[in-house]
């Protein structure tokens, strides 16, 4: 997507780690753009072009493609530091680190070991289209199919959501491997332009992560037959896109949790200037809230040390008692995060009530809303009740 | 019922397949066949309830269940061991 405004400046050039720079771009400019992305529902340009100048597109993608070479643990941070101050933006950011990490993984072919080099290069975004019109929201299943004849692809898709699939250059789709193939037997293929073509369908005026611009579309592509990945899509999706998704997905939320605790605590600690030698009336919540905050950040540090011990072990990362721990952390996480933000409403008083107010927490409680909706977490624990009919333990 | 003739019962009665299960080779990959991973977990317990046995950890993972030979294999170390 080139650019349609000069692009923003930041204080950096390439400098220091993934993490600290995703933060510096969180500062300088997520930040500032927060409440237009948020009041207009509009995509976060400035922050992603941020990134985009500083290469941080490509921070998953080996060095040996001419991306950053960084652990997810690493981008986990930046997006814990984006998330604090614009949880659209990391949320989009999020996203397409799911996709990039889907493609690095299991990227096999030339076609796409190739592709990688060229995300790297002109620092590419992309977006996802898994869920589909008839499908009742399970992702783990297709009605569209691949038509693949003479070496090319082509397929159609009634996505009910592909956000912001406007602003990026490619779009990764779930299909049936054949049009005869059942629904469950599912494979992931790279769509891009010239050969995508997006009919928008309806709007995405939603009560939170505004900016993520979710809407329906009707996608249409064709191309080469290599850039379908090899592997079963069930796979991918228990080896990489699961797992990856709800530790990115945590991260942001994190970040959401961060920012109103530390504005809970900014609150607190000005009650205590006022009337020094008198504990502020919320000190004891703030403590309480922290303890829970400190949960939060512990669950998606372990977790994250969880996924990179399951990595090592083929069989480990596509096994039961894995599958129902990240399960449980994404369920844990979009719960942790509303929770946290409404104990600082509790502490923080009006001021966070109020829409005008340095301490407002409105748009915290808005995105936060959100996280137990996006894959539903009824959804999930029902996976989850299924998984743990057949759990032997650790 | 030999062992075979079980695990095609149990196929039809939970793998909720495509195609019919009497179509399926020793080699059919069941996943391919449209056994959907909800499936899978029901045919799984359905086997343990026929054969009267508890598949280990490291049995429950997608290979076991993915053909009717790859379960044959399963039940059968496990009945013989």
């Amino acid at each position: 997507m080139i650019a349609t405004e000069a692009p923003p400046t930041t204080t950096m050039t390439h400098a220091g780690s993934v993490a600290t720079r995703m933060a510096v771009v969180a500062d300088e400019v997520a930040g500032p753009a927060a409440a237009d992305v948020d009041a207009r529902g509009r995509f976060p340009t400035e922050t992603v072009e941020a990134l985009r100048a500083e290469g941080l597109l490509a921070a998953l993608v080996p060095t040996a493609s001419g991306g950053g070479g960084a652990t997810l643990a690493e981008v986990s941070e930046g997006l814990v530091a984006l998330g604090k101050r614009c949880a659209s933006s990391a949320m989009v950011v999020a996203m397409h680190h799911i996709q990039v990490a889907c493609l690095v993984r299991h990227g096999s072919s030339p076609l796409l070991r190739d592709y990688l080099r060229e995300l790297s290069e002109h620092q590419y975004l992309l977006a996802s289209a898994t869920t589909e019109v008839g499908t009742g929201g399970d992702v783990r299943s297709s009605i569209c199919a691949l038509d693949v004849a003479d070496g090319r692809f082509r397929v159609e898709k009634q996505a009910p959501v592909i956000s912001y699939a406007d602003d990026a250059d490619a779009v990764l789709v779930t299909a049936r491997r054949t049009a005869d193939s059942p629904e469950s037997d599912q494979v992931i293929v790279l769509c891009r332009p010239p050969g995508l073509e997006l009919e928008q369908v309806g709007e995405w005026n939603a009560l939170g992560f505004r900016g993520t611009c979710s809407t329906g579309f009707v996608l249409r592509a064709t191309g080469d037959a290599d850039a379908v990945l090899s592997e079963p899509y069930s796979d991918i999706s228990t080896r990489t896109m699961l797992p990856v998704a709800h530790l990115l997905w945590s991260s942001v939320w994190l970040g959401i949790a961060t920012d109103a605790v530390e504005l809970a605590r900014r609150f607190v600690q000005a009650e205590a200037r006022r009337k020094p030698g008198t504990m502020p009336a919320a000190s004891v919540r703030l403590a309480q809230t922290a303890v829970v905050h400190q949960q939060f950040v512990d669950m998606v540090h372990s977790s994250l040390a969880r996924f990179a011990e399951a990595d090592a072990d083929s069989d480990r990362l596509s096994s039961i008692g894995f599958g129902v721990g990240m399960n449980a952390l994404k369920v844990s996480a979009s719960t942790l995060v509303v929770d946290i933000v409404r104990e600082c409403m509790l502490i923080c008083g009006l001021a966070s009530y109020r829409l005008d107010s340095p301490f407002s927490l409105g748009r915290h409680l808005r995105d936060g809303m959100g996280a137990a909706l996006m894959v539903n977490n009824d959804r999930i624990m029902a996976n989850n009740a299924q998984m743990l009919l057949v759990h032997r333990g650790e | 019922m030999t062992v075979d003739e079980t695990i095609r019962q149990v196929l039809v009665e939970h793998g909720r397949l495509a195609v019919p299960v009497e179509s399926l080779a020793d080699d059919t990959d069941l996943f391919g066949a449209g056994m959907t991973s909800h499936a899978s977990v029901n045919v799984m317990l359905a086997l343990e309830d026929a054969f009267d046995l508890e598949f280990p950890e490291k049995m429950l993972k997608k290979s076991t269940f993915e053909s009717i030979g790859a379960i044959r294999s399963a039940v059968t170390e496990m009945t013989d061991g």
